[in-house]
């Protein structure tokens, strides 16, 4: 079996196992969509200025909650898991056999990314039924472009972070206290428009405001092109760049103590 | 049989060959010069205490590490630089558990067997090891013990020449270590050659052909298990001490008492059986526990880790004691 099919196996088996456990897989996906509800809930009636005119902010959190669900899967999801492998010993076992390590490594990644996508979908279903919000069409290439950047670039620090994680009880705290904080200033959570300066310059610097503004872009209803923005994709790919050097200087196979 | 595919390797000569192998972390010396050979179709153990250079000597022959300096080859490869090829013709059974939770056992075997060219039929894999009656049972459901046979399924269900056992035994209980221990012979007459480290020199004793012992990154000791046990020739002689009759050992060297147990150590143990259960008969005395032990592995092994580890500090007692005073202070 040549490497790449090898990969796709890994992911076919990623795939059962992850469904094997209802309620983990239950609450992957709840997780985001519960953020959508509750702040729909709370401020699903207020209005908010996008360029070119006023929407309701309903728009805003379906774009805001696409982009938390990448960050969620590619960032969070994928450091989690791969430091639960590592920590249990399978990547360990892994590099022992002849399976190319990468192609484990892919089979994790695609799988989150599936469940990135499936996600995705949800929320986007959501807000069209329930909150009334356009699915984007003209912007729809820009949209998923601005998805696949972004989970590219969010994966790729995921399995960087994974370096900086001691084990795998470490890990829910390290990897939420290092995204949590950057949701609530990157215009997901609640508009930041009125932060000051200094915040916004913080969240300017990391790659989540990045993806949160290209999908608003895509989302604004008043867009009159195609809704491409290459500055905030450029940051993204950066980080992701940036993410994927660490991850090959300090990637480790073997679990830490 | 195991040789059909042998890609790039080379399939005559030893299985293992290691010469002058170094290794330190840092400024602390692990392996300090190790010459190694083991033969196609072995059972050889690796024996020490903790802190010896075991598991990295194994990982070094693994290609899980890098050396420092020596020799080292493992079916024809360098395994540095052994790569897909040198894999496909190995098996590793690390000391960790680690498996999809959420697989059933014979989903995880097929999974694993799909990275080789040449696997092991499924039925075989899980007979050998025997996970059959369990093979629809998620991983997360199997007893320690089980979870362990399904480590070695995994390790061997490629078809390798060569399988690594590191501590395999580890936490099981006296039935599941007879049952691995047969999985291991079973292995054994496949024709595998297997290099297991292990902490209980009995199950060494029972599966190796032949034993190497490890202390402070060095070779002490390497030989059949029997030759290793044959060098230290003391017999040990006990009993409980029937208390007034203290002339009872009269004459006879090498006795100590203490706790009210008897403990004499000769080389001659006839000899000195005869004269001391005359002298009990002539008195009525009943030599109540009365054992006669022959060295152990374990023995050998106490003898030369202890005489190693002792080597700078005080030798009051002089060498040869050194064994005798380690198995009968247990």
């Amino acid at each position: 079996m040549n490497a790449l099919a090898l990969a796709l196996r890994q992911v076919r088996y990623e795939n059962r196992a992850f469904w094997r456990n209802p309620a983990a897989a239950f609450f992957t996906f709840v997780f985001p969509l519960i953020f959508l509800v509750i702040f729909n809930l709370l401020f699903g009636n207020d209005e908010l200025e996008v360029p070119g005119g006023t929407t309701n902010v309903s728009t805003f959190y379906v774009a805001g909650i696409t982009a938390l669900s990448v960050v969620y899967t590619g960032y969070t999801g994928l450091a989690m898991l791969v430091t639960l492998a590592r920590d249990q010993g399978l990547l360990k076992r892994v590099r022992g056999t002849p399976l190319p390590p990468w192609a484990f490594l892919t089979g994790k990644l695609v799988h989150m990314t599936l469940t990135m996508v499936l996600l995705v979908a949800l929320v986007v279903a959501m807000g069209a039924i329930f909150y009334d919000v356009d699915v984007p069409t003209k912007t729809m290439p820009a949209f998923v472009i601005a998805l696949v950047v972004g989970a590219a670039a969010f994966s790729s620090l995921g399995l960087a972070v994974t370096a900086a994680i001691p084990n795998a009880d470490a890990s829910p705290a390290i990897v939420q206290a290092s995204s949590l904080p950057l949701l609530f200033i990157s215009d997901v959570f609640i508009p930041a428009g009125q932060a000051p300066d200094w915040l916004a310059a913080i969240a300017d610097f990391f790659p989540i405001k990045h993806l949160s503004e290209a999908l608003q872009t895509a989302f604004n209803p008043f867009e009159s092109g195609y809704g491409f923005e290459p500055l905030h994709l450029g940051v993204m790919a950066a980080w992701g760049v940036a993410g994927l050097l660490l991850s090959l200087r300090y990637f480790s196979w073997e679990p830490r103590r | 049989m195991t040789a059909s595919i042998d890609p790039g390797g080379d399939s005559h000569g030893p299985a293992i060959s290691v010469t002058g192998l170094r290794k330190s972390y840092g400024s602390l010396e692990a392996v300090g010069g190790i010459d190694l050979t083991v033969q196609r179709g072995e059972v050889f153990a690796l024996l020490g205490p903790n802190g010896a250079g075991k598991t990295t000597t194994v990982e070094i022959l693994e290609g899980h590490r890098e050396r420092d300096g020596g020799e080292v080859n493992v079916l024809g490869h360098d395994p540095e630089h052994g790569g897909r090829a040198f894999r496909q013709q190995i098996g590793i059974v690390l000391q960790e558990t680690g498996v999809e939770p959420y697989l059933s056992v014979e989903e995880t075997v097929a999974l694993f067997r799909g990275y080789y060219p040449d696997p092991l039929p499924l039925e075989e894999v899980l007979e050998v090891v025997g996970l059959t009656e369990q093979r629809a049972t998620r991983v997360r459901r199997l007893s320690g013990g089980q979870q362990r046979r399904l480590d070695v399924a995994v390790g061997l269900c490629g078809n390798p020449e060569l399988l690594f056992l590191d501590e395999p035994t580890t936490g099981f209980d006296p039935s599941a270590r007879r049952d691995a221990w047969e999985v291991v012979r079973n292995l054994s007459s496949l024709g595998t050659t297997v290099l297991l480290t292990t902490h209980y020199m009995d199950e060494a004793e029972s599966l190796a052909g032949r034993v190497a012992i490890l202390a402070r990154g060095r070779i002490v000791a390497e030989g059949r298990p029997d030759e290793l046990i044959q060098g230290d020739e003391v017999v040990t002689i006990s009993f409980r001490s029937p208390g007034r009759h203290a002339t009872l050992l009269d004459g006879i060297t090498n006795a100590a008492t203490s706790d009210g147990a008897v403990t004499i150590h000769t080389t001659t143990a006839t000899a000195t059986l005869f004269e001391l259960t005359r002298r009990a008969t002539e008195r009525g005395v009943e030599l109540e526990g009365l054992t006669v032990t022959r060295p152990t592995l374990e023995d050998a092994y106490l003898a030369l880790t202890a005489a190693e580890g002792t080597e700078s500090a005080e030798t009051s007692e002089g060498g040869e004691s050194a064994g005798g005073t380690a198995s009968g202070s247990r």
